[in-house]
């Protein structure tokens, strides 16, 4: 469902295209010592006839020209790894093996980690890489390199990086989710179009940082301000009509639908359908911190969403309208009767709402890449962060989303004797059986109180 | 008939009036029934037996845990400890479609007429055992029609005893209020019960009904069901029950006849002052919707 | 601007396979929704597994045709009951979630690059439609003017609309008889059909089977009228646009599925075709400066998200309903 950007590169270049464009996935690595792994080859030149044609190239984070990446196992099978083998050789000085096959068809191609130079990673953590040969000639390829996770890394480390990656998407999530709790909180209203607002905000980012030249820490602010504004249009010309009319929620939440569909063409009409980024803080380099490492960004990111969620939280213990959202969320009829203007309340829950989401996208930009539909390839684990904390519920949906960015994050690397249950290119899975298991197990969330029916 | 009802009363007679007495003839007995809700205990009845063949009243303050423990006798909610037994037949876990088919059927406090069915269409769903209902003969009309045709005439023959007959055709939605409940109450007749259950029948309706729904209550004795209602409405129960139980905070607090109860200054402290209170210091949502309920329903009426 | 070429776009589409997958989803959609009240978000997922029941029966195990279309159809029904047995007791919106969450899990799974072997990856199988191509008796397409089909289309339209027809009149005999009445008396109040006795879960249950066999049979169409089966196709958009066909129109109505299905690939199509000609060209209509090509063809998608929440809103029977027995309360 959400490609990673380095794997969708990895797509893109399993064809002609030999020289990698900038890569956005951040992170670099230190220069390739050439020790480890078996002896480079002088060269391996280009096979007459059909061929594949690795080449690889340490993108370094995206800085400086390409290193090429000598002294690499690569081996060529048919159709799979369990496949006939066509060839297997090393690369050479300039990154290159050539190994000629037979016809047209699916290839498989696995590298060895293990030969990989110390501290060269591979992005995505893919190790192999399947491509269609369709030219009679040569049929190029590429391994990008340069992000994190490598199979030579210790378990140890894999782990805390995934936890460290996890923690970063849940805190994501769990600003998405806590716009999204208070949201259904306050008028029981399961909004389909969340995910867009975290496209939104993500998006007004990318139009005031590449389309009027603004730093990208002040379009960010600017993007968040324009989601609130957007929270309270939204409420004011559609939500709160509808519930003067007294539509159903059900009703509700298809027109929810019907509006993600309408917002999601509108930003494909307005933005395009490609990938792009921000102007800044595309790939930063990661400052060692013992245990962990991080880029500056990702610190950023850690410290920016800690500090708005704990400015909610608080807010929504201590302040009047903290209570007054509470207290409708509680029992909006009670609320209502007891002098409680609830349609003040939900406007303000919207604007609240939307802005949270709205800097969820934002940090998801920066963090990742802007495109139409990021937002709604996390709707999902919105809903599950949401759903497993608890309906409704500040702390679950903080707890929650967390759980599922870790799950979402750490799932891949679990491998019990070999076998990988969720594989990194379908590492949502998880994440979605966990949020059906707490669905039928205990629908009220870990955190939340059964409720009196009847 | 007659003798039988009088038979009815006269067994209850003997009865001391105390919580949890033991019955004559019990159609219902319950033992040790908890259900909590948070920290709250919303039941906690020790002991309970429904006398047949009569009219029983559940009374109590608003919260007494009146509707939760009708909820749990019929398998609509499931409670932490207890069992409990309908004419013998223990009905712990015991679903509650498979309750009402025992011949145990309820109404609801905020009746539930199926709005968008027409009054007979509503009717014609309460039949019991109909062939026409299971997916592999519902394609072949020759396997149903028979009996559709027999339950269609029961059921105006019923429409016609609670005066519904003139609605119907009508959408159950178009109802007033009170013919709601008397279409619910006509509806539970279908299904052929021994037990009806009667969650608030006189919630909302208008008082030029109430008179023409009681008498429909007591109907059902008369033919030789055994009713069990809760109510607010001290005129009805003691109008019309022989039987009161009594209930605060989830449990029994006293039962006997109405005289006795209503004499019992347990009952006076337990019921009457605490729902006087209830009034001014909670709000029961509940109330709330059926009031508003009640003023929609006296909006929409022809 | 040829207003031939958008007219022969819209009535082709109107009439053509792909509006046949959508009526097919749509009736199993009107089963759940419509007249029991099950939010089934997850048919993309009923329909990707007939789909690739049959794909894979074929290709990956070797089946012959007609046993791929058996196992096809069983396996919707075990998807039915796998999903169904443990969700038909969550509240509405759960339900919602939990199938939309199951049915983004096959498509994950199923393009998974770690299952090619089975399922092919991201570019699916092909190869299983042979069977269906050689019965087509068609030796030629058609072009009428307003509708112009190739020879494979032609074959496929008979066949799909001729399901289609069957399923309604399946459809028409259940839901009037008892059968069909204790469903829209579930989607009306369930506790109220369960104090009559009646097993509410089955019910549920029998409908999500029923729906769900509309949804595969919609999906193995689908792979047969385009001899690919690809898991992309089977995404969670597929469902809201299916929901949109349904409630356009008209939820609880024999033909609401059918006529919404006809409507929406019109209007899709009739746009795309009129947007595209107003872009198109030396000299387009509309400049490029307003409006590219591309964005042309998204007009549409804008045009379809608008018209699903305008029509929740104002007619939640559909264009041609009846207000007082809708499914869903728009107020």
């Amino acid at each position: 469902m959400h490609l990673r950007p380095a794997t969708l590169l990895m797509a893109i270049l399993a064809g002609l295209i030999l020289l990698a464009p900038v890569t956005a996935n951040a992170a670099t690595t230190p220069a390739p010592s050439p020790s480890a792994g078996a002896e480079a080859p002088e060269a391996n030149p280009i096979v007459d006839g059909q061929n594949i044609t690795v080449t690889l190239k340490d993108l370094n984070g995206g800085k400086g020209e390409p290193k090429p990446v000598p002294g690499v196992t690569l081996t060529v099978f048919k159709e799979s790894k369990s496949g006939e083998q066509v060839g297997t050789q090393v690369t050479d000085t300039a990154g290159r093996i050539s190994i000629a096959i037979p016809s047209n068809g699916v290839y498989y191609i696995a590298l060895d980690p293990d030969s990989l130079p110390d501290g060269v990673e591979l992005s995505g953590g893919e190790s192999n890489l399947t491509i269609t040969a369709r030219l009679g000639g040569n049929n190029f390829a590429t391994f990008p390199i340069g992000a994190s996770v490598g199979e030579s890394v210790a378990f140890s480390e894999k782990l805390t990086n995934s936890v460290v990656s996890g923690l970063k998407k849940g805190l994501i999530i769990a600003l998405a989710a806590l716009g999204l709790s208070l949201i259904f909180g306050t008028t029981g209203l399961t909004n389909f179009a969340h995910g867009e607002l975290i496209t939104f905000g993500a998006i007004i980012t990318f139009m005031f940082n590449r389309g009027f030249g603004i730093p990208v820490i002040a379009a960010g602010a600017l993007a968040v301000v324009v989601s609130a504004g957007f929270g309270w249009v939204q409420d004011r010309g559609l939500w709160r009509p509808l519930r003067r009319r007294g539509t159903g929620l059900i009703a509700m939440m298809i027109v929810s639908i019907g509006l993600a569909l309408l917002m999601r063409s509108i930003f494909q009409y307005t933005f395009g359908s490609s990938t792009q980024t921000l102007s800044q803080y595309v790939a930063q380099p990661r400052t060692d911190y013992g245990l962990i490492s991080l880029s500056d960004k990702e610190i950023a990111i850690f410290g920016i969403s800690i500090v708005a969620i704990v400015i909610v939280c608080i807010a929504m213990m201590k302040t009047r309208l903290g209570k007054a959202m509470r207290a409708v969320s509680d029992n909006p009829a009670l609320s209502a009767s007891s002098g409680l203007r609830v349609d003040g309340v939900i406007s303000s829950v919207w604007i609240l709402g939307t802005a949270l989401t709205g800097l969820s996208g934002v940090l998801l930009a920066i963090n990742e890449q802007v495109n139409f539909q990021m937002g709604f390839k996390l709707l999902l684990l919105v809903f599950a962060g949401v759903t497993l904390g608890g309906l409704g519920t500040i702390w679950g949906a903080l707890v929650g989303s967390i759980i599922i960015g870790l799950i979402v994050e750490v799932a891949p690397i679990i491998s019990i004797n070999g076998y990988n249950p969720v594989p990194a290119s379908i590492k949502e899975v998880g994440a979605l059986v966990v949020l059906i298991l707490i669905l039928l197990v205990r629908p009220q969330g870990i955190l939340g109180r059964a409720q009196r029916i009847g | 008939m007659a003798a039988d009802l009088s038979a009815a009363r006269a067994a209850l007679e003997g009865v001391p009036s105390e919580p949890g007495v033991p019955k004559p003839d019990p159609i219902v007995k319950g033992d040790n029934i908890t259900r909590t809700f948070g920290g709250l205990k919303a039941v906690d009845v020790e002991h309970i037996e429904i006398q047949r063949g009569v009219i029983t009243a559940l009374i109590g303050p608003n919260g007494a845990g009146k509707t939760t423990l009708f909820n749990l006798l019929t398998g609509f909610d499931e409670p932490d400890d207890g069992t409990w037994a309908f004419n013998g037949t223990a009905l712990g876990k015991v679903p509650a479609y498979k309750v009402a088919r025992l011949g145990m059927v309820r109404t609801f406090q905020l009746t539930k007429v199926l709005s968008k069915l027409t009054v007979i269409e509503n009717m014609r769903l309460g039949a019991k055992g109909q062939r026409g209902e299971k997916f592999l003969s519902a394609a072949f009309k020759s396997l149903w029609g028979a009996q559709e045709k027999a339950n269609t005439d029961r059921a105006d023959a019923l429409l016609e005893r609670f005066k519904l007959d003139a609605k119907r055709e009508d959408f159950a939605g178009s109802l007033s209020g009170g013919q709601r409940k008397l279409l619910e109450m006509a509806r539970a007749l279908m299904v052929d019960p021994e037990l009806i259950m009667l969650d608030e029948p006189m919630a909302g309706v208008n008082p030029a009904l109430k008179q023409s729904l009681l008498g429909h209550v007591k109907s059902l004795r008369d033919e030789g069901r055994t009713v069990l209602f809760v109510e607010h409405d001290m005129d009805m129960v003691r109008d019309i029950s022989d039987w009161v139980i009594v209930m605060a905070q989830g449990q029994i607090v006293a039962e006997g006849t109405p005289q006795s109860v209503m004499a019992d200054q347990r009952v006076i402290d337990a019921y009457l002052g605490a729902h006087h209170d209830s009034d001014i210091t909670e709000i029961d949502i509940a109330d709330l919707e059926k009031a508003a309920e009640a003023e929609l329903d006296e909006g929409t009426k022809p | 601007m040829d207003f031939a070429v958008v007219i022969d776009a819209a009535f082709s589409a109107a009439l053509g396979p792909q509006a046949i997958v959508f009526a097919l989803a749509a009736i199993g959609l009107n089963v759940h929704f419509g007249y029991t009240g099950l939010l089934n978000f997850g048919q993309a997922g009923f329909m990707a597994v007939g789909g690739f029941g049959l794909a894979v029966s074929v290709v990956t195990w070797d089946l012959p045709f007609w046993v791929g279309l058996i196992v096809a159809m069983l396996a919707t029904i075990v998807l039915a009951l796998v999903l169904g047995v443990p969700t038909l007791r969550l509240r509405a919106d759960y339900l919602a979630i939990a199938t939309i969450a199951s049915s983004e899990i096959l498509r994950l799974v199923l393009g998974a690059v770690e299952f090619k072997g089975t399922f092919g990856g991201s570019n699916g199988l092909t190869g299983f439609a042979r069977t269906y191509k050689n019965l087509n008796p068609y030796g030629d397409g058609v072009d009428i003017g307003v509708v112009s089909f190739s020879k494979d289309d032609l074959w496929s339209i008979t066949v799909g609309w001729t399901l289609v027809a069957l399923g309604c009149v399946l459809i028409w005999t259940l839901m009037r008889s008892p059968w069909g009445r204790v469903l829209r008396s579930i989607r009306e109040d369930e506790d109220a059909v369960r104090s009559l006795g009646k097993n509410v879960f089955a019910y549920k249950m029998q409908a999500l089977v029923l729906g769900g066999v509309f949804g595969g049979l919609a999906g193995v169409f689908h792979v047969l009228k385009q001899a690919s089966a690809v898991p992309t196709d089977f995404n969670t958009t597929f469902t809201f646009y299916a929901y949109a066909a349904l409630l356009m129109g008209g939820a609880a109505r024999v033909l609401g599925p059918v006529i919404g299905s006809i409507l929406f690939w019109f209007l899709i199509a009739g746009l795309g075709s009129f947007f595209s000609q107003a872009t198109g060209g030396t000299d387009p209509l509309i400049p490029a400066s307003i409006m590219t090509d591309t964005q042309a063809s998204l007009v549409r998608f804008i045009v379809l998200g608008l018209g699903l929440m305008l029509l929740m809103i104002l007619r939640p029977q559909g264009i041609f309903g009846d207000r007082r027995e809708i499914a869903i309360d728009g107020r």
